[in-house]
């Protein structure tokens, strides 16, 4: 029986240690985890809790975060409730097996701390590793603070192990700006959080003598397709059980979670969408251009997989001009996340202006100030009609502006 | 808001300083943020650590700051960092440093002219003293209750034993001289 860990009703946690709570009240059974900068703290702490009697749990110490992740589909297939931690190239060290996890529709819970991918070698936050699994096939959920790290942490469990669903989940936070920010957080109470995420009841688990199965079969064109359809089908119909998991933790916590969430966009006439912390420093700049009157607000996804085409087109498509922000480097394209909003407003009746900036790699500081600067391009886009600036533009960056494409006009 | 700047380096201790005052301060029902940079930095090298208070939650996650009050708890980073960056005509100093106020402002020319907004106080001395160890941040957080007056000094080492409850009790002993001595030392 687990040690009763004192925990107070308000705690001033940073993104680490609330993720690791949330790993400790969920009654992890295994851990597999090979740490590194910045998601570190968040498994040190689940072996803690371990080592310290918190816990029943097992923490698996493995030799790579491919193992790490190895280790964990093999304990979910088994049947436990699993979770690991991980960020920047630990995580590109575990992308073979992400797929295998989502393949096998093993529901593990992966804490990704976002930071940017080498080289040159960087630890601080920027969303390289965040794209570089979005087409996995987990479920991924974006947390803007610390306590949403903890309470989507919680929400995860829920999410993955419903019959449903039985797909791996991903929270994410910024490196650093989240995972080292200490600030107000009230968690639940141990037996709140726990009602709440239940036991997992495991799905066809090899540890059933009686009906003994198989895990990562072998099929070649003869099923493949169809099984990733059906891959592709069970997290577009994630949809329902997500939306009902957030409804029922709004009634244990008080805390209501959307799958893309509106800031002052009742009027907006300009937006920002984007990802991260930078949501909600994007939130302060609005209000500010608010006070100058310009009518601005923030438009950000919650569940990153599966993508909120709809949700993104309600929330946008009266507004005169967007600015899609996008925190890693495209690799010569357009940012990632620009082309699936641009794609989603291309398909409603007033296709409002679209922009891009790449901005903050590798942690680059994301000033209030950047944020308005944005805004009022924004703002001379809508009373232009067109698009003013270049399509593509950096915010932050030292040196000669650089941009990419004009728009084409009449 | 009231924000603070802590200029330190990675072992001195800024960085469990600037969570420390965070815990103590939401204590009094204030919304509160603490970070740091520092990353892959090695003991010794210059790092500073950041302080928001608000009574509103703080969704401000930019590290660019105008502070209210910049904590310096090493002697030679108040000579060669910028302590003074993107001040304001408020903005209050507290400088560890066993030097005299008028002989260290002699030596760090952006501060002539504030100098009634510069405070000093001999943090490594202090701790040395009391905690036996090289250890500046508490004796800081001692200065910075006396300078801010944000909190009696009983509330706050009422506070900080909480905090520091893991500890063993010769710890937190030293812990609460450092704090008392700072307080009652800062000029």
């Amino acid at each position: 029986m687990a040690e009763k860990f004192d925990l107070q009703e308000r705690e001033v946690w940073d993104g680490n240690y609330a993720a690791s709570q949330a790993m400790r009240q969920a009654k992890v059974d295994v851990m597999a985890a090979y740490p590194i900068t910045p998601s570190t703290p968040i498994v040190e702490n689940y072996g803690a809790y371990v080592a310290n009697g918190y816990v029943d749990g097992e923490f698996v110490m493995v030799e790579s975060e491919h193992a790490a992740m190895s280790a964990c589909v093999g304990a979910s297939a088994a049947g436990g409730r699993v979770a690991t931690a991980t960020s920047s190239q630990g995580f590109a060290l575990m992308v073979e097996v992400l797929y295998q996890a989502s393949g096998m529709r093993l529901p593990i819970v992966l804490n990704v701390v976002n930071r940017a991918l080498a080289s040159p070698l960087n630890v601080r936050g920027d969303h390289a590793d965040m794209y570089l699994g979005r087409d996995a096939g987990w479920i991924q959920m974006d947390a803007f603070n610390s306590q949403e790290a903890y309470d989507l942490a919680l929400c995860a469990f829920k999410i993955g192990e419903n019959h449903s669903v039985r797909l791996p989940v991903m929270v994410h936070q910024d490196g650093f700006i989240t995972s080292h920010t200490a600030q107000n957080v009230y968690p639940l109470t141990d037996e709140a959080a726990y009602n709440f995420v239940g036991d997992i009841d495991p799905v066809d688990d090899m540890l059933d003598f009686s009906r003994p199965v198989t895990y990562g079969a072998q099929t070649e064109e003869d099923w493949h397709f169809e099984h990733k359809a059906k891959q592709h089908k069970a997290l577009m119909d994630s949809v329902p059980v997500i939306e009902d998991v957030f409804a029922e933790f709004e009634k244990v916590s008080g805390r209501k979670y959307k799958r893309v969430e509106s800031y002052m966009m009742e009027d907006a006439e300009v937006a920002i969408v984007a990802l991260g912390t930078t949501v909600e420093t994007s939130r302060v700049a609005a209000l500010r251009m608010r006070e100058q009157g310009i009518k601005a607000g923030v438009v950000a996804p919650r569940v990153f997989r599966p993508f909120p085409f709809e949700e993104i087109r309600n929330a946008l498509e009266n507004v005169k001009s967007v600015a899609v922000l996008d925190r890693s480097s495209p690799g010569g394209a357009m940012g990632a996340f620009y082309n699936e909003v641009a794609a989603a407003l291309y398909t409603t009746q007033n296709r409002p202006l679209v922009t891009n900036y790449i901005y903050g790699l590798g942690g680059r500081d994301f000033a209030v100030k950047d944020a308005m600067d944005i805004f009022a391009d924004q703002k001379a886009n809508a009373d232009a009609g067109h698009i003013t600036t270049d399509i593509q533009q950096f915010s932050g960056l030292r040196g000669p502006k650089l941009g990419f494409f004009k728009t084409k006009r009449g | 808001m009231i924000e603070i700047r802590w200029h330190s380096r990675a072992g001195q201790g800024a960085v469990t300083g600037a969570k420390s005052l965070g815990d103590i301060v939401a204590t009094t029902g204030k919304e509160v943020q603490a970070f740091a940079l520092y990353g892959s930095a090695k003991r010794g090298a210059a790092l500073r650590a950041y302080n928001r208070i608000d009574d509103e939650p703080i969704i401000t996650h930019e590290k660019f700051m105008y502070p209210d009050y910049v904590l310096v708890i090493d002697p030679a980073l108040a000579m060669t960092d910028d302590i003074t960056m993107n001040d304001k005509e408020t903005t209050k100093y507290i400088i560890t440093s066993h030097m005299n106020k008028e002989d260290l402002i002699k030596e760090i020319p952006a501060l002539e002219g504030k100098e009634d907004r510069v405070f000093v106080v001999d943090c490594i001395q202090i701790s040395l003293d009391t905690i036996g160890r090289s250890i500046p941040n508490a004796p800081m957080l001692g200065a910075f209750v006396k300078v801010s007056g944000m909190f009696e000094l009983d509330y706050f080492l009422e506070n900080m034993k909480r905090v520091l409850a893991k500890f063993p009790q010769k710890i937190i002993d030293g812990n609460m001289q450092a704090i008392t001595r700072a307080y009652n030392e800062v000029k």
